[in-house]
């Protein structure tokens, strides 16, 4: 197999978010957040159409909307008539459906937007420029990720133990959703917004077997995420498939192989 | 003066437009132990969520010591399974202390062995002695003991009790704990606050544990474990003294401002 320019870009760009989905993937496994993990790659589409409109930075809309989606959500879930889960799915959908009729409508307006890339990524177009960007983004994140990490735990543990022992709970929850819309306008591009949360969970719950302590699990699901990068990278290039859904189908491939493993 | 570690005054609070504290005043002193007891929704853990700031109050005062450090034992929770964790990790996480000062504490209080252990496979008994290692971690002005002896057998509750008290004549703190149950832990409190949305009476333990308030609300069966009816046709005047217990006035007060509640 002939190694082109281009698959190395992939390779690496791959490479690059799953280093910060594996980490944040343990946390949305920890809190059950799932649901909020799709919702914000919902919002992502909605969000990087109001930025092509306005002519704005893909990444500036993608966190405004789902900043937006999060504060709608806090400000739904206060009133307690309707579940968490009903709350996210209209909200989703709801960002998913808007997302893709502003889309529409601009495609008509004679834009050329290329929706399939939103929706399930176009990883070998990335460029290198687009790398550096990614670099940045995930020095960024993953330092957050460190100095935060024991805060993120202890609330992920008990949320008013937490509080009581002096953690800023909500302070540390907004960077934590920051954090993640930063991931989901980056790896928009990888995997597509309707895989994304396969992303985070998947190499996550893979590596839960082989995990004795957090750091091990978040470790251990880059680990899984890399593999999964890779061997995706391969079945697409062997067998022409899609890159994205390959990629995310070999996490899916590699979490049965880890149920294979007895339970200690 | 100004030696107390906590000094509520007047507190009152209402939550969907149901009171659920009514003109609470207490004060908790160094090395004092306080229990709150009272029947479910009597307003228990909501008073403590108060005092440990976790719920803004509206009405009353609320002072503290300069730079209190609590140290909280939530009601006993469940660590879900699918964050792996040490004993040992979780008694590490947010708090700065060395591996030697937290074999001490935990051999201290018989949980030594059990901290390399998955914090999911300890029984309740155990577990509620690893929140309250990882309490006193936190070298407490205060404990908070939210239904320590939760899910734990009656022998075992005795030993927990008896461990508090050595807890406090060893670290010199002041504890407040909540408890069903004032049989248990008369020998191991000095004050007792017996709570039903307003301050019914207050005391020390043998005072309230004879108080017709108190059996009233609790019945008169010495194994504590009877089936209370409640049926609040009296009322209370809290303007009068503040003796030792302070329930004299409960029935014989002219001045009575009529109030009923309900409990689910």
């Amino acid at each position: 197999m002939i190694m082109d320019e281009f698959i190395w870009r992939a390779l690496i760009a791959g490479m690059l978010v799953v280093l910060v989905s594996g980490p944040l993937g343990c946390v949305v496994v920890w809190r059950r957040m799932s649901y909020f993990g799709d919702a914000l790659a919902h919002a992502a589409l909605l969000g990087t159409a109001m930025a092509l409109m306005f002519d704005l930075q893909p990444l500036i809309g993608v966190v405004v909307i789902g900043g937006l989606i999060s504060y709608l959500l806090m400000s739904l879930q206060r009133k307690k008539d309707l579940s968490s889960d009903a709350i996210l799915g209209i909200l989703s959908h709801g960002a998913l459906a808007s997302g893709l009729v502003m889309m529409a409508v601009m495609q008509s307006q004679g834009e050329r937007i290329d929706i399939m890339a939103y929706l399930f990524g176009d990883i070998l177009s990335v460029t290198w420029e687009y790398i550096i960007w990614l670099g940045i983004a995930c020095v960024v994140v993953l330092s957050f990720i460190v100095r935060l990490w024991e805060s993120i735990l202890s609330i992920a543990v008990h949320e008013e133990l937490a509080r009581s022992e002096g953690v800023v709970v909500d302070r540390v929850r907004l960077i934590f959703m920051l954090l993640m819309a930063v991931l989901v306008a980056v790896a928009m591009k990888i995997v597509g917004i309707i895989l994304i949360t396969a992303l985070l969970i998947i190499p996550a719950a893979s590596a839960r077997r082989f995990a004795d302590s957090p750091e091990r699990m978040a470790v251990l699901a880059i680990v899984f995420g890399l593999i999964s990068v890779v061997m995706g990278m391969f079945a697409s290039m062997q067998w022409d498939t899609p890159a994205g859904p390959s990629i995310v189908l070999s996490a899916v491939m590699l979490f049965f192989a880890s149920r294979l493993k007895p339970v200690v | 003066m100004n030696s107390f570690l906590i000094k509520a005054e007047n507190i009152g609070l209402q939550l969907n437009q149901r009171q659920i504290l009514d003109n609470i005043s207490l004060t908790i002193n160094p090395g004092e132990i306080l229990t709150l007891i009272g029947p479910n929704g009597s307003g228990k853990t909501s008073l403590v969520r108060v005092l440990l700031g976790l719920l803004d109050i509206r009405q009353g005062s609320l002072q503290k010591k300069d730079q209190l450090v609590i140290g909280y034992m939530p009601q006993k929770f469940h660590i879900d399974a699918v964050l792996p964790m040490s004993v040992l990790r979780f008694l590490q996480m947010g708090n700065k202390v060395t591996l030697e000062e937290i074999t001490r504490t935990a051999s201290s209080l018989g949980i030594v062995s059990l901290l390399e252990q998955p914090v999911q496979s300890v029984s309740g008994g155990e577990f509620q002695r690893v929140l309250l290692t990882r309490a006193l971690l936190r070298k407490p002005d205060l404990l908070v003991l939210d239904e320590p002896a939760q899910g734990v057998d009656i022998n075992g509750q005795q030993q927990l009790y008896q461990l508090i008290s050595k807890i406090r004549d060893d670290y010199g703190c002041g504890v407040l704990m909540v408890s069903h149950d004032l049989h248990l832990v008369m020998e191991a409190t000095d004050q007792v606050l017996c709570l039903n949305t307003h301050i019914c009476c207050t005391g020390h333990p043998e005072a309230v544990s004879k108080h017709p308030e108190y059996l009233k609300l609790f019945g008169s069966s010495l194994d504590g474990m009877a089936v209370y009816t409640h049926n609040h046709d009296h009322s209370h005047d809290f303007t009068a003294d503040s003796e030792i217990p302070n329930c004299s006035s409960c029935e014989k007060n002219p001045l009575q401002k009529e109030h009923d509640h309900d409990h689910g």
